[in-house]
C-alpha cells in the first residue's frame, strides 16, 4: 500500500528516507511500550490488593479508554465534542435493557450499544458537521441534552429512576461480580488496550492522514481529494462506538443506571479532559491524562468531598485550571522531547 | 386552551425571554469580542445572585436597590477573570480552543466548589423583599410583579448597552477591537484594555441578570448550569458575538419554552427550545443574525 509512502509526505517532506526509518522504528517502539504497559497493569492486581483502590483502577482503565475513544474526533480529526455523554449514556442503557429485560449478555450488548450509538453519531454529525469552531462544541451539548431530557421521560427505560440489575451468580458471562471486582480490572483493561491499539494504527492509516489534514486544515484538505465531511463522519462514529462500549462495561460494572448516572455534562467533559491533560492527538496522551486525572478525582472526592462541602470541586477546578494554561499541549510533551520529530 | 391563556403564555414567555436575552448578551458580547466562549458564565450569574442575597439578608439592601452594587462587583469579577485567567489561556498558539474551554471550565468548578463550601449547597431565597407576592392585572393576564420588573431592567439594560456602543468612545474601541485586533493597536488602542472592560462590561451585564432573578428565582451553587445552558441556545441562535441576537433570540426562547410547557409535560419544556435551536442550525447555521 501507498500508506507508508504518504507519510513523509504529509509530516516532514525533507529527509524522507530518514523519516521512514525512524518512523518505523517509533511505531514498533510505541508497540513495545504498549505491550510493557499492558503486561505491568496486567500484573498490578497482585500488589492492589485494597478493594477501593481497586475501584480507582478500573475507572482509572475505563476513562483511559473512554478519553482514547474521545481522542480519535476531538484530537486526530480536531472536532472537539462537549457530548460524548450521549453516546456512553446510549451505551450504558442499550446494555442494560438488553440484559434486564431480554437476557442479553453484556459482551453483546456492548457491541448492540456501539452500534447503536455509531449510528446516532452519524445523525448528530451529519447535523453538525457543518457548524465550525464553538458552534460545533455547543451544537454537541445540546444533543446529549436533548438525549438527557428524553431519558428522563421515557418510561420503556424508567424514566427518571432507570434500570437496577438483578442480583446473580458471579459470571464471565453476564460480567456480575459481587465480591471480588478484579475481573473488571482486566475487562476494563483489554476495553482500553483494544481503543489504544485501534488508535495506533489509525495514526498511520489512511484515515488517520485524512483526519490530521481534516484538522490543520479542512480546505486545504478538501482542495487536494480529501473529503472532509466523509472524514469526519467515519471519526465520529468509531469514537462513538468505542465510547458506547465503554458506557455498556460501566453499567455492567455498577449495576445500576439512571439518566444522570450516565448521561450528565459531567461526563462529556471528563472524557476530554485527560486528553487535554495527557495531550491532545497523540497516542499516550489519553492514558497519561487518564491515570494522572482519574485517580486525582477519586482521592480528593473521597476524602476532601464528604458532606459536599465543595473542597474537592475547588481543587479539581484550580487543576483543569492550572492545567490548562501551564502546559496546554499536554503533559505527553515532557517525554516527546526525545521521540522523532514530527 | 383558549385565546386569554395562550395571551397569559405569551405575556410569561416574554417576560421570562427578555431575561434570558440579559443573562446571554455578556456571553455574546465577549464572544463577539474575543472568539472566547465564558464556560463559567452560569456561575458569573450565581455569583451575582448570591452577592444580591447576601446584601439582603446582611445589610438590608433590597435587591432592586442593590442592582447598581451587584453589577459594579461583577464588574470587578470579570475583569479580573480576564486579567488573571482568560488572557493567559490566549497566549497559546497550539490547540487554543481547548485551552480556553478547559481554562474557563476549571474556573467555573472553582467557584461552584467555593460557592458550596462558602454558602452550603442549600436552596435559598429572598424573603420579604418589595416586589413578592404582588401581581399586575393588564387585561385579563396576571403577570407577577417581580418578573415585570426583571424584564423593564431588561429592556433598560440592552438600551443602555445600545447607548454605550454606538455613542461612547469605549463602545467604538469595542467595535473596532472585534473588527480587527491588529489594526486598532496601529491607531493606538490597547486590545488588552478593551478586552478587560470587555469582560468586566459582560459579567457587569450578567451580574443585572443575577440581581434581578433573585427577587424571584431559588439560589444554589448550581442555579448557574441551568441558565448557562439556555445561555448558549440563546446565543448560539441569535447568532455569536450579536449583542441584540441575543435579546431577540432570548425572547424567542422564552415564548418557545412557555408555548411548550403549556402543551407537553412540564419536565419537557426545555425539549421545544432545544428542537427550535437545531432547525435554525439546520436552516441557519450561523444563527439568526450572525455572521460565519
Amino acid at each position: 500500500m501507498d500508506q507508508t509512502g504518504t507519510m513523509p509526505a504529509v509530516s516532514n517532506a525533507p529527509a524522507a528516507t530518514a523519516a521512514r526509518s525512524t518512523f518505523a522504528q517509533q511505531r514498533r517502539r510505541q508497540l513495545l511500550q504498549g505491550a510493557i504497559v499492558l503486561l505491568l497493569i496486567t500484573l498490578l492486581p497482585l500488589f492492589v490488593t485494597n478493594a477501593y483502590l481497586r475501584n480507582v483502577l478500573v475507572l482509572t482503565l475505563l476513562y483511559a479508554a473512554l478519553a482514547q475513544s474521545w481522542n480519535i474526533l476531538g484530537g486526530y480529526c480536531g472536532q472537539v465534542s462537549l457530548g460524548h455523554a450521549l453516546y456512553f449514556g446510549v451505551g450504558a442503557y442499550a446494555a442494560s435493557k438488553l440484559f434486564v429485560d431480554h437476557g442479553v449478555v453484556v459482551w453483546f450488548g456492548m457491541l448492540a450499544g456501539g452500534a447503536l450509538a455509531a449510528l446516532l453519531a452519524l445523525v448528530v454529525g451529519y447535523a453538525c458537521f457543518r457548524l465550525k469552531g464553538h458552534y460545533f462544541s455547543i451544537a454537541t451539548i445540546l444533543f446529549a441534552e436533548i438525549g438527557l431530557t428524553l431519558l428522563h421521560n421515557w418510561d420503556y427505560v424508567g424514566a427518571a429512576t432507570g434500570i437496577q440489575w438483578p442480583f446473580g451468580a458471579d459470571s464471565w458471562w453476564t460480567l456480575q461480580f459481587a465480591r471480588d471486582k478484579t475481573p473488571y480490572i482486566y475487562v476494563a483493561l483489554g476495553l482500553a488496550a483494544i481503543v489504544w491499539l485501534v488508535t495506533w494504527w489509525i495514526e498511520d492509516s489512511r484515515w488517520g492522514y485524512w483526519w490530521r489534514a481534516v484538522k490543520d486544515n479542512p480546505d486545504a484538505a478538501q482542495s487536494l481529494g480529501v473529503t472532509v465531511f466523509r472524514s469526519k463522519m467515519a471519526a465520529s462514529a468509531l469514537s462513538a462506538f468505542f465510547t458506547a462500549a465503554g458506557g455498556a462495561f460501566y453499567a455492567a460494572f455498577v449495576s445500576y443506571v439512571d439518566p444522570d448516572s450516565v448521561m450528565n455534562f459531567r461526563f462529556s467533559l471528563l472524557m476530554a479532559l485527560p486528553v487535554v491533560l495527557g495531550g491532545i492527538g497523540t497516542l499516550w496522551g489519553p492514558v497519561l491524562g487518564a491515570a494522572l486525572l482519574i485517580p486525582l478525582t477519586e482521592f480528593s472526592r473521597s476524602y476532601l468531598g464528604g458532606g459536599g462541602n465543595g473542597v474537592d470541586l475547588m481543587i479539581y477546578g484550580a487543576l483543569v485550571m492550572s492545567v490548562a494554561l501551564i502546559k496546554p499541549e499536554g503533559l505527553v510533551r515532557l517525554f516527546a522531547k526525545r521521540m522523532a520529530a514530527r | 386552551m383558549n385565546a386569554a391563556a395562550w395571551l397569559q403564555v405569551l405575556a410569561s414567555g416574554l417576560l421570562m425571554g427578555l431575561v434570558y436575552g440579559l443573562v446571554a448578551v455578556g456571553l455574546s458580547l465577549i464572544f463577539g469580542l474575543m472568539d472566547v466562549v465564558n464556560f463559567a458564565h452560569g456561575e458569573f450569574l450565581m455569583l451575582a445572585m448570591y452577592a444580591a442575597f447576601g446584601l439582603f439578608s446582611f445589610a438590608h439592601l433590597d435587591p432592586v436597590i442593590a442592582l447598581p452594587l451587584v453589577a459594579a462587583a461583577m464588574f470587578g469579577v470579570g475583569a479580573f477573570a480576564y486579567a488573571g485567567v482568560v488572557r493567559h489561556a490566549l497566549r497559546f498558539k497550539a490547540n487554543t480552543g481547548m485551552v480556553q474551554i478547559f481554562a474557563t471550565f476549571g474556573l467555573a468548578t472553582l467557584i461552584q466548589g467555593a460557592a458550596q463550601y462558602l454558602f452550603s449547597p442549600d436552596y435559598r431565597s429572598i424573603k420579604g423583599g418589595w416586589l413578592e407576592g404582588h401581581t399586575l392585572n393588564v387585561g385579563g393576564v396576571f403577570l407577577p410583579s417581580a418578573q415585570v420588573y426583571a424584564a423593564l431592567v431588561s429592556v433598560l439594560a440592552f438600551g443602555g448597552l445600545y447607548l454605550l456602543m454606538t455613542r461612547t468612545d469605549f463602545g467604538r474601541a469595542l467595535e473596532a477591537t472585534r473588527e480587527d485586533k491588529g489594526a486598532v493597536a496601529l491607531v493606538g488602542i490597547d486590545s488588552n484594555r478593551v478586552f478587560t472592560l470587555g469582560w468586566g462590561l459582560g459579567a457587569a451585564l450578567v451580574g443585572v441578570a443575577g440581581a434581578v432573578l433573585a427577587t424571584f428565582y431559588y439560589i444554589h451553587p448550581q442555579v448557574g448550569a441551568s441558565f448557562a445552558l439556555i445561555a448558549y441556545v440563546t446565543v448560539a441562535l441569535g447568532g455569536f458575538g450579536s449583542v441584540f441576537g441575543a435579546l431577540a433570540a432570548g425572547v424567542i426562547v422564552g415564548i418557545v419554552e412557555a408555548g411548550t410547557a403549556a402543551l407537553l409535560p412540564p419536565a419537557l419544556k426545555a425539549l421545544g427550545v432545544y428542537l427550535l435551536y437545531l432547525a435554525v442550525l439546520f436552516l441557519r447555521p450561523q444563527g439568526l443574525f450572525g455572521k460565519l
